[in-house]
């Protein structure tokens, strides 16, 4: 059966039937807090109005009318479990978002890279792995794709998978393309990839020294040590203690004047971490560890 | 009458002309913050903060994620991103578009009305699209309050009249008429709570 879910105030029928705002509040940190105990996915310090947007939709797709029943099936059914950490962890993006951003990262952060015999970029939360391939196209532009690895983390197999295939959606190649040009993009966008399997197909070789891996960035630690860490549009999805610890992570992780890279619109502003880094001149979110 | 906490406003098509008169009549004292969301080009840079700072007194914000919310101030939704309103504080999210758009109206409208109930004020203005009216609905039905442009005075109808449909208890005022409504009802508040004070 194919319930309408409507995707604009997923929880508004709820509303209409006198649901308590502070009894559902309570009902969410339950559910978050059982998920966490029983299946270690940590989603307690989600920001609230969007983990809330998300839950709902995921109740409305079953049919169900409040937040505990979904809470007992979710903890009895490991299956839903899976749909609904689908539901949770994905984070959407698009091949080049935000081009201004690329420009910068070439002219000011690649002379940099030039310098390092080695390269070692971490792009955490890379959901479907769009910005991951761009990344690799503007490394392999720039001449130093051959002395990068990239590790690819998230923390949701299932997309990982999407990932690693590279086939992404036809019908967005046009969007991507003028996303590619206005960041400075040197080639044809057509030359990377092949209309197959009823997608576009990404050339194998910018996966070449990509590992994709899964990682949890509220509960697991740092990995190595990296002179690139990319993590755009991610910590939005979460609240301020959680965006604290994160950032905690990314300094451990960072090799001294190594550099961050948060959306365009997400700041340090807010952060603990905000003076150990300079951010480079203009409006892209490019920090580097100055301390 | 509950206390306002919070004024959202909606507009799309002929809304940089229409949030310019607006705030140009707004007084330096308002004192509820104000969130602004216009449809506009994904592409789009903060000219339309650096437009509206030009002509107000207030302090205009082109919102990041996590931007506490303040007094005398105007947070303008940035392109290509959904805003969220939290209790004291904004959020963002790059969620798919909601009925072609995002920013979407009724995704921060909805929001605002969940954590500012009844101290929330929708405002819709012009538009080509119903964009606004579902948020608008849901704040009422959450005990806030609705204001939205007399249709006749908007540059297009189309989305203040789907307004009027979903709010019919909605206020509907002539687009000069707007400032002066929010600044009595934000000053109701502020003698309430003096007195209270007192």
């Amino acid at each position: 059966m194919a319930l309408q879910v409507d995707e604009t105030l997923p929880s508004a029928a709820a509303l209409e039937r006198g649901y308590d705002p502070e009894l559902e509040r309570i009902e969410i940190e339950l559910l978050l807090e059982g998920i966490y105990r029983n299946y270690g996915f940590d989603f307690r310090s989600y920001a609230y109005a969007s983990i809330r947007r998300r839950l709902w939709k995921r109740i409305e797709a079953e049919g169900l009318r409040t937040v505990s029943e979904l809470q007992a099936r979710v903890l009895h059914e490991p299956q839903l479990m899976e749909k609904l950490l689908l539901d949770l962890s994905i984070n959407v993006t698009a091949m080049f978002r935000d081009p201004s951003f690329y420009r910068a990262f070439r002219q000011h952060v690649v002379p940099t890279l030039r310098t390092y015999p080695f390269i070692r970029l971490w792009h955490a939360g890379c959901a479907t792995g769009e910005e991951v391939y761009s990344m690799a196209i503007l490394l392999q532009e720039e001449g130093l794709y051959d002395r990068s690895r990239i590790y690819a983390t998230d923390i949701n197999e299932v997309v990982l998978q999407r990932a690693k295939e590279g086939i992404f959606p036809l019908d967005r190649m046009q969007e991507y393309t003028e996303n590619y040009i206005a960041a400075g993009g040197k080639r044809a966008f057509s030359d990377y990839y092949l209309a197959k399997y009823g997608g576009a197909l990404f050339d194998a070789s910018l996966t070449k020294n990509v590992v994709f891996s899964l990682h949890n960035l509220v509960t697991d630690h740092s990995f190595a040590e990296f002179n690139v860490i990319l993590c755009r549009n991610v910590l939005i999805y979460f609240d301020k203690n959680l965006q604290a610890k994160v950032h905690g992570l990314f300094y451990d992780s960072l090799a001294m004047f190594g550099v961050l890279v948060l959306g365009s619109k997400e700041s340090m502003r807010f952060s603990p971490h905000e003076e150990m880094y300079e951010q480079l001149n203009g409006p892209e979110k490019i920090f580097r560890k100055a301390r | 009458m509950s206390e306002i906490g919070l004024v959202v406003v909606g507009s799309s098509w002929g809304g940089l002309n229409a949030l310019s008169r607006l705030f140009a009549a707004m007084p330096e004292e308002f004192g509820v913050p104000i969130v602004v969301v216009q449809h506009r080009s994904r592409h789009a840079d903060n000219l339309l903060a650096s437009l509206l700072q030009d002509v107000t007194p207030l302090r205009v914000v082109d919102v990041e994620d996590k931007e506490p919310l303040e007094a005398h101030s105007v947070y303008v939704a940035p392109a290509n991103y959904h805003l969220l309103v939290e209790k004291g504080h904004l959020s963002l999210t790059t969620d798919p578009l909601v009925r072609f758009s995002r920013p979407s109206i009724d995704v921060t409208f909805t929001s605002a009305g969940d954590a500012y109930r009844s101290a929330t004020v929708g405002v819709v203005l012009t538009g080509a699209n119903d964009d606004g009216s579902r948020g608008l609905r849901y704040i009422v039905d959450r005990g806030g309050r609705a204001i939205v442009q007399d249709p006749a005075t908007a540059e297009s109808i189309t989305m203040p009249a789907a307004a009027v449909k979903a709010v019919p208890e909605a206020e509907v005022l002539k687009l000069e008429d707007i400032a002066p409504k929010l600044v009595a009802i934000a000053s109701s508040t502020v003698s309430r709570a003096q007195q209270k004070a007192g």
